[in-house]
């Protein structure tokens, strides 16, 4: 029946509705796009890092305040990042220095981070949600005058511009350098990284670390830009989101930019399909999400690809 | 290449009195090492023997617990394996570290930190370089894992030498080759000698030692039992030679006997006596040609008959990795065999599941004592129960009875002597000799009848190895046991017959006895096939 109504809606081709799924989907994206091409590098390294959807909402909160409160979205992106690399020590001290549980640990730091922000969030605002300014944009001339792609892709805050520096930035250093050979060694076989004399340890820190910030860099996005306030648990799993999509890029951050933009665009859909007139249920249209991985798991599972050494802690000699 | 000059005549490394202990074994007893430029010094042993250990010192993977490094005459720590790397000592590790999906090139540059960027064309140009040194051709950006195992050693040996050698350490460089490979190693490592580098070679087998040492020493449990000089090796024939390194690789053997016999008998109490054996000599166990397949690296066993008659024990010798473990797997049902037969007091038991042999009174007392051997979540208690679970009086309707487990526990721990804060302790809090008696507690409890034991006294300490000993031996009286070992001297002095595998297969059967100790040990490494009609050495191919 929807089906029917959806393809029968005359307009659902329409530039707008077009640009909307776009523009959407970018927007939703890039947070679940920094998320992920964080994860690319923890995941490399061998340290599964479960804690990202609690490290997104540290992020989330932080920003949020901070952008709040010193009027600068600048600053909020940068305490957002300081926020997910708070959830990240723990991390760091409790998987790579002591070798705990790298599961455990995850998901103790995500229903953490949940109840933390919620809590602080009641305590600050009570039960009203102040919202942002939405944030300034930066157009690219020339480029913003394509059709339907060039007013929603090209007209962006600058940190979109910045993250997709930052995925080409990332795929040199995994391919070009020291430090990119040094991760995946670490992920694939520590003890040849420690003969080497190259501190596993150290990498995996400086890794989930990373990884960390980034997380915590994208829920500030969605904070600060996508929805412009801060609610409990706004993240929704897209920590858990952004996992999938690291392990189904096979940890390439391009394929990460392009599957966040995929799920950017499911997680948008409803807005599109309200430009389109098409009536579905909120409830039904909030799963696609969900969906839309469990679909993609289907069908690309076999090609993810996940380092031998994962969730493995390393100790010298220990067998 | 910074490779030192030969003329000098500092030796390019020192180990002096080198002490290392593990929890239960002194791995490395005061052991001291002399290495010099432009020699291939050979450290021979049994597994065991404290060989890997030293050198993983030297590498930087363990620090000693006391005992001195002088690398060039100078003292100097090495305390991780950057610092040795520094030092330009570097090892072939006997388990490749290499990264499968890496290319040659990119392993090589792997902790080369000079600079972010990686330095391809640079490496290339080294590898060609060393290539030539070493006499091979290597292709540079084929995954490693895509070349053959010779070829991948060689890329180690060039990674281990690629930020310029002193010392070159190849830990048991030869145990995954085809003859052909190592007969290109042996080239390549004359090569690398003639350049002044100060080469070790760790390895078991005593013709390999003979054929490429400038210098060899012989380690036996941690202490270097003897050394022999360039001028000696040049001088000797290889059978002079090689019948004083078994002397001082296996000792006299049976010297150990009479120390153990002055421990007082220890009350063995093999329950009930329904069982009992009529006379000695009637088969216990027999293993008709028997086939069971292997497991990864491990061999499996390849036509395998053995009989083992009550009243006796019958030791199977070999260096570790030749099948032990599917021996002893197949015996106790926990390894399924593809042929032949396995017959218990005369009725096969080839289809019988664990359980039910054991039930029969058939045990088995595994080597890995904390992986299959106990839940160490699990209390002193429950372990000693764990393969009577279900089973009246402890189990009754799917229920646990705690009071007599606890009570039958707390007779068994008295009786086996394990030391332990009481029954209800965790079972991996225990120490290893007690972990080994409670297992000897639970296998040689209820009517066991005949017990396959796999290195029963691996890593223990003195005393605890003479009570394990001794209660082999008892087995003697109701039954009868198999005891697989790689320790040449247990086998001498607790055995009737000493059975020798070697790849998967019986090599041979001896009568123990007077130089039975050097006839086997020459079994074991395999060259030489002294009083065996049967069974000629098997073409096996190893990947």
């Amino acid at each position: 029946m929807s089906i029917l109504h959806f393809a029968a809606a005359s307009n659902i081709f329409s530039k707008a509705v077009l640009t909307s799924l776009v523009a959407g989907g970018l927007l939703a994206g890039v947070p679940l796009m920094f998320t992920a091409l964080g994860e690319t590098i923890s995941e490399r390294s061998g340290v599964l890092n479960l804690g990202l959807e609690g490290m997104m909402l540290l992020g989330a909160y932080v920003g949020f305040v901070v952008a709040y409160y010193v009027h600068s979205q600048t600053l909020g992106f940068v305490a957002g990042m300081a926020g997910g690399t708070l959830g990240g020590v723990i991390m760091v001290v409790l998987c790579v220095w002591l070798g705990l549980d790298q599961i455990v640990v995850g998901i103790a730091i995500t229903l953490a981070g949940g109840g933390i922000t919620s809590v602080l969030q009641g305590a600050q605002f009570g039960t009203s949600y102040p919202r942002l300014a939405a944030p300034a944009t930066v157009s690219i001339p020339g480029l913003d005058k394509i059709p339907v792609l060039g007013p929603s892709l090209f007209n962006q805050p600058v940190l979109v511009y910045i993250g997709f520096a930052l995925a080409g930035l990332l795929a040199w250093i995994y391919r070009k350098t020291n430090i990119g050979l040094n991760l995946r060694a670490a992920g694939e076989k520590p003890e040849a990284l420690d003969a080497a004399g190259v501190s596993v340890v150290a990498t995996r820190s400086w890794a989930a670390l990373s990884t960390s910030a980034l997380a915590g860099l994208g829920g500030a996005y969605l904070s600060i830009v996508s929805a412009g306030v801060f609610t409990p648990f706004m993240t929704q799993g897209q920590g858990y989101m952004a996992i999938v999509i690291a392990m189904l890029a096979r940890g390439k951050p391009l394929w990460v930019v392009f599957g966040s933009f995929l799920f950017g665009i499911s997680l948008s859909i409803a807005t599109a399909l309200q430009l389109a007139g098409v009536n579905i249920s909120t409830d039904i249209v909030n799963t696609l999400p969900f969906v839309a991985i469990i679909v993609a798991l289907l069908i690309f599972a076999r090609r993810s690809y996940l380092p031998p050494a994962l969730c493995l802690p390393y100790m010298r000699g220990a067998k | 290449m910074k490779l030192a000059p030969a003329s000098d005549q500092t030796p390019a490394v020192e180990l002096l009195d080198i002490t290392k202990a593990f929890p239960g074994v002194l791995a490395n007893d005061h052991i001291s090492l002399v290495l010099r430029r432009g020699e291939v010094h050979c450290l021979l042993g049994e597994n065991g023997a404290g060989k890997s250990t030293l050198m993983a010192i030297l590498s930087g993977m363990q620090q000693p617990d006391s005992g001195r490094i002088r690398v060039d005459g100078q003292e100097k720590e090495i305390d991780s394996p950057r610092a040795a790397l520094d030092l330009g000592i570097g090892t072939v590790y006997q388990h490749s570290t290499l990264i499968g999906p890496l290319t040659v090139i990119e392993n090589l540059l792997l902790g080369d930190s000079r600079g972010l960027k990686l330095d391809f064309a640079g490496a290339r140009r080294r590898l060609k370089e060393f290539a030539g040194m070493l006499g091979v051709e290597i292709e540079p950006d084929v995954p490693a894992q895509e070349l053959a195992l010779g070829r991948q050693q060689q890329v180690e040996i060039i990674k281990a030498l690629w930020r310029g050698s002193r010392v070159l350490i190849l830990d048991e460089p030869t145990s995954m080759l085809t003859p052909q490979a190592v007969a290109e190693l042996h080239k390549v490592l004359e090569r690398l000698k003639t350049s002044g580098l100060a080469i070790v070679f760790i390895s078991h087998k005593l013709h390999e030692a003979v054929a490429l040492g400038d210098r060899i020493t012989v380690l036996r449990q941690g202490r270097v039992t003897g050394s022999i000089e360039r001028e000696r090796i040049r001088l000797s024939s290889p059978d002079e030679l090689e019948s004083q390194i078994v002397a001082l690789m296996f000792g006299e053997g049976g010297e150990v006997a009479a120390a153990a016999a002055e421990v007082p008998e220890l009350q063995m109490g093999i329950e009930g006596k329904a069982h009992r054996g009529t006379d000695t000599g009637d088969v216990a166990l027999g293993l008709h040609r028997a086939y069971a397949p292997g497991d990864g690296s491990q061999p499996g066993i390849e036509d395998v008959s053995l009989e083992l008659r009550l009243g006796e024990v019958l030791g199977v010798a070999g260096v570790d990795g030749n099948g032990q473990r599917a021996l002893a797997e197949a015996i106790s049902g926990q390894r399924p065999i593809t042929h032949g037969e396995i017959r218990y007091l005369g009725a096969p038991v080839g289809s019988l599941s664990v359980a039910q042999r054991q039930k029969l009174g058939l045990r088995y007392v595994t080597d890995d004592r904390l992986g299959e051997g106990i839940v160490s979540a699990l209390p002193v208690s429950v372990n000693l129960f764990l393969k009577r679970i279900g089973r009246a009086p402890y189990w009754r309707h799917g229920h646990m009875r705690s009071e007599a487990i606890d009570r039958d526990a707390e007779a068994l721990v008295n009786r086996f002597d394990i030391r332990t804060p009481g029954v209800e302790a965790r079972a991996g809090t225990l120490s290893g000799g007690n972990v080994q008696k409670l297992l000897l507690a639970r296998e040689l409890s209820f009517d066991a009848k005949v017990v396959v034991f796999h290195k029963p006294t691996y890593g223990l300490d003195l005393k605890t190895t003479r009570t394990v000993r001794s209660m082999i031996g008892e087995l003697r009286r109701e039954g009868a046991a198999l005891l697989i070992s790689t320790d040449l001297d247990e086998l001498i002095e607790v055995c009737d017959r000493i059975a020798v595998l070697s790849r998967g297969r019986i090599v041979g059967v001896v009568d123990n006895g007077p130089g039975a100790a050097e006839q086997i040990g020459r079994m074991m490494i395999g060259d030489v096939t002294l009083g065996i009609k049967e069974a000629p050495e098997p073409e096996v191919q190893r990947a």
